[in-house]
């Protein structure tokens, strides 16, 4: 079992999330989606808002759905299959709900919500919270600090790449060859972080 | 004649993930060794076709509505296989590629070839297709683990390869190492594609 934690415990946590272990940096989980709409500030940032809002949501699902279905009947080895279908399910119902509760925010998150389905962020930090046998709080925490860090990540790399468009590359290095080395570069600078939580 | 064309042209002509930038998390994650990246290839080269043939034998039966749904539904059971199986009879191995063998299920690579071929092909072709494709994103992945391995380790599919007192550099085997590289690689078939910088 856990020990008791400390407040300053999540804080670490928290941090480690965003900095040290940075999902999308540092994990290489949501790399498709991280490259697709990182090309304008619009698309990231709305990307970054969906990815906050269903990455925490799936997180605590999922894990309520292990520990009191999956476990008790002695079917963790479906996992897989259960966790992609409640993703699947949960994005189709938050599009619904927002699209006739929230229309505003329905416009503003648009095309990024279905997409989400298929960005492995989601279910790999699903999975993660299993994996680490994280309690329920740590679980809601650890969620939406990875996701926040997925959305640090984005919208600071979106910020230079719009820079990039502008700047003169050699041909055969345009669009995605040089996004990847700029990724390697701030991934490089976030490593700078490694050692800060112990 | 076409069978041969839908298998070859996973080889180079849409080579993942350079022609079709599909799948890169794994690319990137598991590259660390050749070793690694040639298992994950494989894994996936399996779950593909498989699920290939599956989606293409129901292409009639499935609704268009719900292809979605039943596509990843599909390719969830034939990752939970390969799961299984690893587990079982390849600990090590499992252990290494961790969290990648669940995220086979959203390999962007199997629901693309799903939706945008086996959906709409005989059984055969898909086959091919998914073999094909497979194993050319095998090829890239044994390439990209294995620049890491030498430059970052010193070794070849653990064998080592320089003297003892090559000094590794570690920076190859972290994540950074595997972005740069992709990257790299990326501009190195652009350069190949058009025959000239």
């Amino acid at each position: 079992m856990h020990e008791a934690w400390t407040f300053s415990d999540y804080i670490l946590l928290v941090i480690g999330a965003i900095f040290v272990n940075n999902i999308l940096l540092a994990q290489f989980l949501g790399n498709c989606p991280f490259l697709g709409v990182s090309r304008k500030m619009e698309t990231a940032t709305g990307m970054a808002m969906a990815v906050i809002f269903v990455m925490t949501l799936a997180g605590i699902i999922t894990w309520i759905v292990q520990t009191y279905v999956l476990v008790p009947l002695r079917l963790e080895y479906l996992q897989t299959i259960f966790f992609i279908l409640i993703i699947a399910a949960l994005v189709q119902l938050v599009e619904m709900f927002l699209q006739k509760s929230f229309p505003a925010l329905y416009q503003a998150l648009g095309i990024f919500l279905p997409l989400i389905t298929t960005n492995c962020a989601v279910l790999g930090v699903a999975v993660i919270n299993i994996r680490e046998e994280l309690t329920f709080l740590q679980t809601v925490v650890y969620s939406f600090a990875s996701a926040v860090g997925y959305g640090f990540a984005l919208i600071l790399f979106t910020g230079i790449r719009e820079q990039l468009e502008v700047s003169g590359i050699p041909d055969f290095m345009k669009g995605t060859a040089i996004g990847l080395v700029t990724a390697g570069l701030l991934s490089l600078a976030f490593f700078g972080f490694a050692g800060m939580v112990g | 004649m076409s069978l041969w064309k839908d298998f070859s042209k996973g080889l180079w002509k849409d080579i993942a993930p350079f022609r079709i930038v599909l799948g890169l998390c794994p690319t990137l994650a598991v590259t660390t060794a050749a070793d690694n990246g040639l298992a994950m290839g494989l894994a996936t080269t399996f779950v593909l076709t498989c699920s290939n043939i599956l989606v293409s034998a129901l292409r009639n039966i499935i609704p268009r509505r719900v292809r979605i749904a039943s596509y990843v539904l599909i390719i969830a059971t034939f990752t939970v296989m390969v799961e299984l199986v690893m587990q079982a009879y390849f600990y090590p191995l499992y252990m290494i590629l961790g969290i990648f063998i669940p995220l086979i299920v959203v390999n962007c690579i199997i629901l693309g070839r799903a939706e945008a071929f086996a959906s709409k092909r005989p059984v055969l072709n898909s086959i091919a297709d998914g073999v094909g494709i497979g194993l050319g994103f095998s090829m890239s992945l044994t390439v990209l683990g294995a620049i890491r391995e030498i430059l970052g380790a010193g070794t070849l599919f653990g064998y080592a390869i320089f003297g003892p007192d090559f000094s590794p550099m570690t920076f190859m085997v972290k994540p950074p190492g595997a972005f740069v590289w992709l990257g790299l690689l990326l501009g190195v078939m652009n350069i190949i594609k058009r025959g000239r910088v």
